[in-house]
């Protein structure tokens, strides 16, 4: 797929302070984030995936300025330039705020239990001017038929709702001021299977329908699979490995993906059984191993893997097509078809 | 999802559909009016509040008039049956005092010769209702003779009316300290929450320190620095002060734990990137979220107010006659002699215990109604 860049990000990193004793001072940093760089075009969606805590979440909110990143640059190139989002200040940062949304992993925490669905899903209206009270109402209901409420229920609070009403809520108020860029942080983790595919046919609708681009954060690769154009992996706080999901999946260039998609439950009468077990813990963040980060349960390490940090780079042959790992060419791993 | 049909047949989904649209308000009340003891103790709060706003009109004599002739009269009994058989009106008997041969202590016993009629409405000490006009009607009493329903104390005042009395300033004290220190409570612990890091350290140990401090001790020091020529009503706003700058650390530790945990909440990060106000998210957001769980505070905190109040009155720091207040009252009953021959003057403390228990029922049922929302 080719388009227009949207999202640029470059060197992202974010350290959280460790602290301790009385005066909070710092004694270390968890590198939740660690030099990533990706790009995003116009009406794709990425797909992050990675482990609990590998920092996936982090960066969809340091993108969104949800938390400020420690040190690189995510660029957003509207019409009329680029803008660094990780520079702006109150007024700019609000602004930009209409065009980049988040929906929540968690349907339940993620609505204000002490509002109406009305309230909550016009509250980025009035914020951000629309103070015309059966304006706002009208445009309420519109966004709540977009997602398949029905706007008599308007009137409810949350609690009346089921997880997945809920989950289509949250998308209509990430929806209300026309966004064109939304991370989608686990938006279907929380969720029954059943409700999982109706939110993801939803939101691939939505992207139809409104040109959106998605920036997908998710640990279940048959869900990345199924709604992703290109895939992201992240590890310990960097990418291992960036292509296009067809590619990713069937010839994958790094040995953690290849124990990912070994993972993978499937259906299939032909599958052969031999899993590839990773073996010992995901390394602390706060204090992760030299070289590559994966290489303590990497069964293909060398001792190049523990001294040199491996960096992102094209696999010879694709140019979409990048993995971090010293033998990305010469490994032949196995995907799934 | 949103296929469902509308129909709705039984009463039980009209109710569920009601429920769909109420209000953290209405579902707090819902839930409220299930736990039964805190319903009743409800009314009795109400009740005894309405008897601090109307002590003069229910108080059947004067608190303040001496009666030289009846201290330490028993309580009179109100009675429908005398010596000429039943009466629907009731009545009392007068006081007829004997002098024991070998004792010669003087007591008081009822007089069967003097029945004095209870009326309604009838005519007594003149006050000002509600602080608007002028009056002498009271909501009972008698119209000759004595009625003292409670007895009297050593100058012969008639207990009942004190309590009366009492229960303004005793009651009221807690309701003034304890907005004081909801004030000191919510600015503080607020800034603790929502700024957190050296702040919140500073806070906390501050906190950590006035609770180590033993109270009694410190009333005592922070009344001694009362001026002793203060008049009773700067006393007792004085009284509430101190009250309250040691009532201020349990709710000041309560707003700050939910701003703590409410800063991390999904919808209020979501607020945040629809680029709401740092004033929205705490008005709107934050302190709705909030708000139940400190009237659920307060209302548990104010009878610690009361007994605070009582206990410094009772060991003479606190409040000092002329005031009424139930530990003024107290005083009265500090000796032994007391409860032996003249149990009434205790009755002031059966008013702190129903009043204080009244409070804490409520205050559990407020408690457990006050988060609707918990899964």
């Amino acid at each position: 797929m080719q388009g227009r860049v949207l999202l640029e990000v470059q060197g992202l990193k974010k350290y959280f302070p460790i602290t301790s004793g009385f005066f909070r001072r710092t004694v270390g940093h968890v590198r939740a984030v660690d030099d990533v760089s990706f790009t995003i075009r116009q009406g794709e969606t990425l797909g992050l995936v990675g482990e609990s805590g590998c920092g996936k979440t982090t960066v969809g909110r340091c993108i969104l300025r949800a938390i400020k990143p420690t040190a690189g640059k995510v660029y957003y190139h509207a019409d009329n330039g680029a803008i660094d989002i990780t520079a702006l200040q109150d007024d700019s940062l609000r602004a930009m705020r209409r065009q980049m949304q988040l929906i929540f992993q968690d349907p339940y925490s993620s609505l204000n239990p002490r509002m109406t669905v009305r309230e909550i899903v016009g509250e980025p209206l009035l914020i951000h001017g629309v103070k015309d009270r059966q304006e706002r109402d009208a445009r309420v209901r519109e966004l709540l038929k977009q997602v398949g409420i029905r706007p008599e229920y308007m009137n409810r609070y949350p609690h009346a709702f089921s997880g997945g009403q809920r989950q289509r809520i949250g998308i209509a108020r990430a929806l209300a001021l026309d966004p064109s860029f939304i991370v989608c942080d686990e938006t279907v983790s929380a969720l029954d299977v059943s409700i999982q595919a109706q939110i993801l046919n939803l939101l691939q609708d939505l992207q139809e329908k409104l040109n959106l681009t998605y920036l997908f954060i998710a640990h279940d690769l048959s869900v990345v699979e199924h709604i992703s154009d290109r895939v992201a992996v992240m590890y310990v706080g960097r990418i291992v490995e960036v292509a296009d999901t067809v590619e990713l999946f069937s010839n994958p260039r790094h040995p953690y993906t290849e124990a990912l998609l070994a993972a993978v439950p499937r259906a299939s009468a032909t599958a052969d059984k031999d899993e590839i077990l990773l073996e010992g813990e995901v390394p602390d963040p706060a204090n992760p191993p030299q070289g590559c980060h994966f290489h303590p349960r990497c069964k293909y390490a060398t001792d190049i893997c523990k001294r040199e940090r491996p960096e992102l780079s094209e696999v010879s042959g694709d140019s979409d097509h990048a993995a971090a790992c010293h033998f990305a060419s010469q490994l032949s791993l196995r995907g799934v078809s | 999802m949103s296929a469902e049909t509308p129909l709705r047949t039984s009463t039980a989904e009209i109710q569920a559909d009601n429920l769909d649209v109420a209000s953290q308000w209405r579902l707090m009340w819902l839930k409220f009016k299930r736990h039964r003891l805190a319903v009743i103790s409800a009314v009795v709060l109400v009740i005894v509040y309405s008897v601090g706003l109307f002590a003069e009109f229910l108080a059947p004599n004067d608190p303040h008039e001496n009666n030289r002739r009846v201290v330490h009269a028993p309580p009179q009994r109100i009675r429908f049956i005398g010596e000429d058989g039943f009466s629907l009106r009731p009545f009392v008997y007068g006081y007829k005092s004997e002098v024991d041969p070998y004792t010669l202590r003087r007591s008081y016993v009822p007089d069967p010769d003097q029945v004095n009629y209870l009326k309604f409405f009838v005519k007594g000490h003149p006050y000002k209702f509600l602080g608007l006009w002028e009056t002498d009607i009271h909501l009972f009493g008698v119209e000759d003779g004595t009625f003292f329903p409670l007895g009297t104390d050593r100058l012969g005042r008639c207990v009942f009316s004190r309590i009366v009395y009492g229960t303004r300033v005793s009651t009221s004290i807690g309701l003034i300290g304890v907005f004081l220190s909801l004030l000191l409570g919510i600015i503080i612990g607020g800034f603790s929450g929502y700024y957190g890091g050296i702040v919140d350290t500073l806070v906390q140990r501050l906190i950590e320190f006035l609770r180590s401090v033993p109270t009694i001790p410190l009333w005592m020091a922070l009344s001694a620095a009362l001026p002793r020529n203060w008049t009773p009503i700067q006393v007792y706003m004085g009284i509430t002060v101190i009250l309250s700058f040691i009532g201020w650390t349990g709710l000041a530790r309560v707003v700050r734990s939910k701003f703590l945990a409410l800063r991390e909440e999904d919808f209020v990060m979501a607020a945040n990137l629809l680029g709401a106000s740092r004033l929205r998210i705490i008005f709107r957001h934050m302190v709705p979220s909030f708000m139940s769980h400190i009237i659920a505070s307060v209302t548990l905190s104010i009878p610690s107010m009361i007994l605070g109040e009582t206990s410094l009155s009772f060991l003479g720091l606190g409040l000092r006659a002329p005031v009424i207040s139930w530990g003024v009252l107290l005083q009265e009953a500090q000796n032994v002699r007391t409860i032996a021959l003249t149990p009434w003057l205790l009755a002031p403390g059966f008013m702190v215990i129903i009043t204080i228990l009244a409070f804490n029922f409520v205050g559990d049922g407020l408690r457990d109604a006050a988060d609707p929302y918990v899964r």
